[in-house]
Parts: structure tokens; sequence; C-alpha cells
């Protein structure tokens, strides 16, 4: 079981999806593709759709954590959209529910970065 | 009165990162004889996760050669897991439980390990020593059908 990470933009908004299972393993593939991504220096915000997300553990936490720290320095936003309910409850448990902004679909996370459809 | 349904497995491997999968879902799997929820899997595979990358990241600090142990045992609706590493061990244990404690921020860790264990087992135990190397004991009673079915 690993990770597959597939990336799309719209104008400034960089979209990642996660499907598979996000530990400490696979969250280093994540952080190296998505550092990546953002040094290109198109993007300054930061949609994550967990939908296909089936297992993430405290490395997945990490490593959103250290996105969203990353996407505040450029100014940006990020928002996550569409994470299933086991996995809810570690970001609930972390805290980190009300510290990044959880949408239910992908649109309205584009919508909330500021980029109309 | 029919006997209490009793098992027990133990599984040695290197500590390597990709190990960490197939640790969880081994102990998922021999879990599974007891028909869990899949609620409970999921805590359980959790828990497993957390515990065998600290031994991989804190405890051998990534080194590949180190051997990590897994004992799962099995008594009627208990769940018990022994997860063992021979690594650096932990100084202050205390300090280690605390909710987003971490030793290791600069490798974007959270430090909510201990803290997910704790909230998807019944108990959780551990025994380090310093230079020799760290054992967590979790617990967890599983609801029985019929604890399911009144739900
Ligand atoms: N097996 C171990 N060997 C040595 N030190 C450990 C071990 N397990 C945990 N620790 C210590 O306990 C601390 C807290 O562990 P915990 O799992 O809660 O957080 P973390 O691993 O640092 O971060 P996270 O689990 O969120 O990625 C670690 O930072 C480490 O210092
Ligand atoms: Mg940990």
């Amino acid at each position: 079981m690993g990770l597959y990470v597939d990336v799309a933009r719209r104008r400034n908004v960089l979209i990642v999806r996660l499907s598979g299972e996000l530990d400490h393993h696979t969250a280093t593939q994540v952080r190296h593709r998505l550092e990546d991504e953002l040094s290109k220096g198109i993007d300054t915000n930061l949609v994550l759709n967990l939908e296909n997300l089936t297992f993430m553990d405290s490395s997945g936490l990490g490593v959103v954590l250290g996105r969203y720290r990353q996407i505040s320095q450029l100014g940006g936003r990020m928002a996550v959209c569409s994470v299933q309910p086991s996995i809810h409850r570690l970001f609930e448990m972390s805290g980190l529910f009300k510290v990044f902004s959880f949408f239910e679909d992908e649109e309205r996370a584009i919508r909330a970065c500021g980029v109309a459809s | 009165m029919s006997e209490v349904h009793k098992n027990f497995m133990e599984l040695s491997f290197a500590s390597r990162s990709e190990n960490e999968s197939f640790a969880r879902v081994a102990v998922a799997s021999f879990i599974s004889q007891l028909d869990p929820t899949m609620e409970e899997l999921t805590d359980i595979k959790t828990v497993v996760s957390e515990a065998v990358t600290n031994a991989v990241i804190h405890g051998y600090e990534e080194k590949t050669d180190g051997v990590i142990t897994i004992r799962t045992w099995i008594e009627g609706q208990k769940v018990s897991i022994e997860i063992s590493d021979q690594g650096l061990g932990i100084t202050n244990v205390e300090e280690a439980r605390q909710p987003l404690y971490t030793s290791k921020p600069e490798l974007e860790r959270s430090g909510m390990g201990f803290t997910i264990m704790e909230n998807f087992m019944d108990e959780v135990a551990v025994d380090s020593r310093e230079g020799q190397g760290t054992t967590i004991r979790l617990v967890k009673h599983l609801k029985t059908h019929q604890q399911t079915l009144q739900h």
C-alpha cells in the first residue's frame, strides 16, 4: 500500500489530491513533492484534497502542518477538504482543526482561497 | 461455560520505514479473528503505526539495522500489544507523553504519537531505559457483538 500524489493548478492555487496511506514512510515523499511544486513560485495557495486517503497517522499531521507553515510564509492560504471521519478525529485531537480551514469539497476549498469558478 | 478464546503472535523486523505499513496490517489481520468494528481496526492500525514509527525515528534514529518486535495477545475480547526496540530509550517519559512534545521538531513531527495512543487505547504503559530501549504496552477491550448490536 503506497501513496499517490496528484497535482493540479487553478490560477495561483496548487491542488494536491492524496490517495492511499500517509505515514512516516510516505510523508517524506509528499513533503519533497510539495516542496518542489511550491518552489516553482507559481502558487501562493494550497488545497489539500484528502478524499481518497484511507490511512493517516501523526506523520500526516506533521507534513500537513509543515505545508501550512510554508504557505503562511508565502502569505497564502491553505484549505483542506473531503476528510474522512477516521482522519478527521486526528485533526480534532491535535487541535489543528482550529488552525486550518476545512471544507466539504474541492470547489468550496478552492473558492475559499479566493478563486472564482 | 466455554473457555475464553486465547491466541498469541510475535513478529520481528528491521527498523526500516517501509515496515511501518507491514506491521500495522499484520497486527490488524491477526486481530480480525475477533471480528472488530472498522473503527476498532483503524484505532489499532494507527497506534501500531505510532509506536513502530517512534522506534524507527527516535529509538534507532532511522538506522535500518535495528530490530523491532511486536507481540500481540488475545484473551476473550481483550487485545494486548507490546512494541519494543533496543534503541536509545527515553530520558524523561513523563515529558515525552505530553501532547505536542517532540524531541525532533526539525523533522516535522507534531508530538501527537503518545496522545493518539492514549486516546485510541484503554491502557498505555511505557517502559524505557536510556541506552537500552523502549517497550510500549497497549491494551484495548473490543466491544462484543452484543454490545455492538445494542448501539
Ligand atoms: N521508541 C522510542 N525511543 C526513543 N524515544 C522515543 C520513543 N518513542 C517516543 N520517544 C520520545 O518521545 C517523544 C514523543 O513521542 P510522540 O510519538 O508523542 O511524538 P513524536 O514522535 O515526536 O511526534 P509525532 O508522533 O507526532 O510524529 C519523541 O519526540 C521522542 O523524544
Ligand atoms: Mg511519534
